[in-house]
């Protein structure tokens, strides 16, 4: 029954997983970049939440009101304001630039909030659970954050395909130039995809610190989780990734089932050997 | 009537000359410092050799062969913890560990690479993370070795190095000179070397090279295990100056890897010169701001975003562009013969 | 005659160390199409990126109705009515046919040109709306990419190279589509590489060597023995 509670644990566990996910998927797709301060900025997410739910005594679900618009606020300003610049042809000045974003808001954050762990409080749903059968007990937040990873991976997957931004998008990606010739503004479409790759970070943030305790230093934790389910899931398929996601958690579950020590381990070598067996991921789309 | 003007080719210029005899004797200065130097300073200066030849390393690999590394603490704490291992296990002098150590490095990169060489760009960087991760993760596993928390070096094989505590304190100080001297002889070498040019043309166009028939996964992956195995080495002598290893102090992408990219990136990257030039701004910031704490990083991060939005090419990318200066003579040029 | 809607000004663009155009200077009139001819890497597809913004300029270089926009994105060109179809089609590969046109109408201004006449023009694209617009044959991508400047509603439109890599028979079509695509009130810039196709749809004509306008005049006033001169420079 262990085994069995572990798996489903895991299965929830990789929902969270594939929104840490999503928002790298999104912008490596629109523009090739790779941030690597995706995992810090999960984590500011996390802070700005719980100063959100303390001072204005919000219930963290509430916040996500407030984080997200305020997360993809900021992921528009720094494209337009940074990263823009850094794009071309030479992948090193953006790699190194949000490198140093990266040590940039961890430092922030040490500063402001200091080293120590903290938690946001969901009240009374934290402790609510449902009884399968079989004597399976799943908690209703885990399942609530599951079933929002599964509708933001739908909610995303309808943008990309079925709206005008989508449209957009997909059109800059594939010829930056020629997007141009149709009046679409490259730097404006790369400050939405930001925005909405931080938006989609906010809700994991908010969602990572009802979860766990969190500090200044885990982004970068959280980031390689994120880009081992890119990888698995295969390049540019947002349901590829949160199957990653998925494939993620119930190896980690696994792994600390057999030694806790293993955790970890355990996904990891998950995607080494995705990586080993099938180098372009379970459902590539992009070459 | 026409005189006849023969050109040739070289690499040398006055300049170079200069360095090279002005080198020689920061060298031999350096190599007295026992001599002249308090305690303290010998230690600083043993940091800034091996930090000098991290960051001559992670310039090969980034700015020649155009692989760019955020995992490169794999290979520093791996090298740490063969030092430790072999000492403990095998009773070998650290001595003769440290080149063992840079050996099962190179070796242990073999597999490694076969597998991150799957991902291209930014993906490796994060790919070279998670291996990284994987080292520290299996380190803290092995319970002989101390587990997570870790072990120290037996006193007795420290007494092995010298028997006088200022006699070892000089050797482990000439290991860590005897260190970058040997990183930048072997990069030198090999960038003046043919598999040099076909790097640098890597650099420049990997499109246009592979039509010239450069084999550029052949020439990333020596490239790549030469690096795992300096760095391993460079790593086993880091350990070795502080005798104590844990996982978290050998595999931290801070120390190891995030120090190293900003000296390159500051100093300039894809020249020989800039990792050089880096590592005396980091130090010189270190020294005047490590008080700051998080602010100290903080600076750091922004500084490295402002050089590399303003000056990609970092400070000797900068000197070099008003100037021409160019210390270590790669670059070829045509002179014409005085006849 | 009446002012010029378009013109460059004394030209000048440089790829890095390399200048590929030298003080160029035309000029396009109302309802006018002008040719403009030249060998390989005579700097006409350059011409044609410094007027549609892909390639930055000084502000009066590029005057369109008489203001200065040599200096403006691309993006903001496009919204003032100058298409272009480009070399080699460059249809988006992940978008479909449907979808492709549409995006070249969300410049956003309006006139004639629907998704509706469009297919109408070229019925065989309604067919095939919904395939990837890369899957198409050759001749079918050439009137995806002209279907998709049309669909901006442009005052001019520019074809760079519009029948390089296309089979004879299907550029035989496309130039008997001409008169119908440029029409009522539209200027059109046609580059060719083919002097007598050019010059059978056009009412003036340039001819660019080495970056620099070599000949221009109107086709009857032209011999052959001028116009290959200015071609070839022999």
């Amino acid at each position: 029954m262990d085994w069995v509670n572990a798996i489903v644990q895991g299965v929830l566990l990789g929902g969270l997983y594939a929104l840490f996910a999503a928002g790298l998927s999104l912008i490596f797709g629109v523009m090739r970049l790779v941030n690597i301060a995706h995992g810090d900025f999960i984590v500011l997410a996390a802070f700005l939440g719980l100063t959100i739910t303390t001072t204005l005594g919000l219930s963290p679900l509430v916040a996500l009101a407030l984080v997200v618009p305020v997360m993809a606020a900021i992921g528009y300003v720094l494209q337009r304001g940074i990263l823009n610049r850094t794009l071309g042809d030479d992948i090193l000045p953006p790699l190194m630039v949000t490198f140093g974003l990266s040590v940039i808001i961890q430092n922030g954050l040490l500063e402001i909030y200091s080293a120590d762990p903290q938690k946001m409080s969901a009240g009374a749903l934290e402790t609510a659970s449902l009884s399968l059968p079989g004597g399976l007990n799943v908690g209703v937040l885990p399942i609530l954050m599951f079933a929002v990873a599964v509708a933001v991976i739908a909610g995303l997957q309808w943008i990309f395909y079925h709206s005008s931004l989508g449209r957009a998008f997909r059109a800059v990606s594939d010829k930056q130039d020629i997007a141009q010739l149709m009046g679409l503004n490259k730097a404006h479409i790369f400050g939405l995809a930001m925005a909405l790759s931080l938006a989609v970070v906010g809700i994991a943030g908010v969602f990572l610190g009802i979860r766990t305790s969190f500090d200044p230093s885990i982004g970068p934790g959280r980031l390689i989780f994120g880009f081992e389910a890119v990888i698995i899931g295969g390049l540019g398929n947002l349901w590829g990734t949160l199957i990653g996601g998925i494939i993620l958690g119930v190896s980690q579950n696994i792994g600390a089932q057999i030694n806790p020590g293993w955790q970890l381990l355990a996904g990891h070598i998950a995607f080494l050997f995705v990586l080993a067996v099938r180098p372009r991921g379970l459902f590539p789309r992009i070459d | 009537m026409t005189t006849e003007r023969t050109y040739s080719i070289s690499r040398s210029s006055k300049t170079s000359l200069v360095a090279a005899v002005v080198g020689l004797l920061v060298l031999v200065g350096l190599a007295a410092a026992p001599l002249w130097a308090g305690r303290a300073d010998m230690r600083l200066l043993s940091e800034v050799f091996l930090y000098l030849s991290l960051a001559c390393l992670w310039n090969l690999l980034a700015g020649y062969a155009g692989l760019v590394s955020v995992g490169q603490q794999a290979f520093v704490g791996f090298g740490g913890y063969m030092l430790f291992a072999l000492a403990i296990f095998a009773g070998m002098s650290p001595l003769a560990a440290i080149p063992l150590a840079g050996l099962l490095g190179a070796l242990v990169a073999v597999p490694v690479a076969l597998l991150i060489f799957r991902l291209r760009g930014a993906y490796f960087a994060i790919g070279t993370w998670v291996i990284a991760e994987v080292f520290r993760l299996s380190f803290a596993q092995i319970s002989a070795l101390g587990g997570g928390s870790g072990t120290s070096l037996p006193v007795a094989l420290v007494k092995s190095i010298a028997s006088s505590r200022s006699m070892r304190e000089a050797t482990t100080y000439w290991m860590a000179l005897g260190m970058a001297v040997l990183v930048l002889v072997v990069i030198y070498a090999l960038l003046r070397s043919r598999n040099g040019l076909a790097l640098t043309a890597i650099r420049d166009s990997e499109l246009a090279s592979q039509s010239f028939g450069i084999d550029i996964w052949r020439h990333k992956f020596a490239v790549y295990l030469i690096t795992a195995g300096l760095t391993a080495m460079t790593g086993a002598l880091i350990f070795l100056q502080k005798l104590r290893i844990s996982p978290d102090a050998a595999f931290s992408v801070n120390d190891w890897t995030a120090f190293v990219i900003f000296i390159v990136v500051i100093g300039g990257i894809g020249t020989l010169e800039g990792p050089i030039l880096g590592v005396i701004v980091f130090f010189l910031l270190r020294e005047t701001l490590a008080d700051l704490g998080s602010t100290y990083l903080l600076i750091l991060g922004a500084v490295a975003i402002v050089v590399m939005l303003k000056a990609p090419k970092g400070l000797w990318g900068m000197l070099k562009e008003h100037t021409g200066l160019e210390l270590f003579p790669l670059s070829r040029r045509v002179v014409k013969d005085k006849t | 005659m009446a002012d010029a809607v378009l013109s460059t000004r004394s030209l000048e663009a440089c790829y890095g160390d390399f200048q590929a155009l030298f003080g160029v200077s035309i000029d396009v009139y109302p309802e006018e199409v002008i040719a403009i001819i030249g060998a390989n890497g005579a700097g006409k597809t350059t011409l044609m990126r410094s007027i549609t913004g892909l390639l930055t300029n000084q502000p009066q270089m590029v005057t369109w109705k008489g203001r200065s926009i040599g200096a403006l994105r691309a993006d903001q060109i496009a919204r003032l009515g100058i298409a272009m179809v480009p070399e080699g089609r460059q249809l988006f590969q992940s978008l479909s046919v449907e979808e492709n046109l549409i995006i070249g109408g969300q410049v956003g201004r309006s006139g004639a040109w629907s998704l509706e006449k469009v297919y109408d023009l070229f019925p065989v694209l309604k067919e095939r709306r919904n395939v990837p617009a890369t899957s198409l044959s050759g001749g079918q991508q050439q009137m995806v990419s002209i279907g998709r400047a049309l669909m901006s509603n442009p005052d001019i439109l520019l074809f760079d190279e519009i029948s390089l890599g296309l089979a004879p028979i299907i550029i035989k079509s496309i130039y008997e589509a001409l008169p119908t695509i440029i029409g009522e009130g539209m200027s059109a810039i046609i580059v060719e590489q083919d002097i007598a196709k050019a010059v059978s749809v056009s009412s003036r004509v340039y001819c660019l060597q080495e970056g620099r306008v070599s000949l221009e005049g109107r086709p009857q006033d032209l011999t052959r023995d001028a116009i290959s001169a200015a071609y070839f420079g022999v």
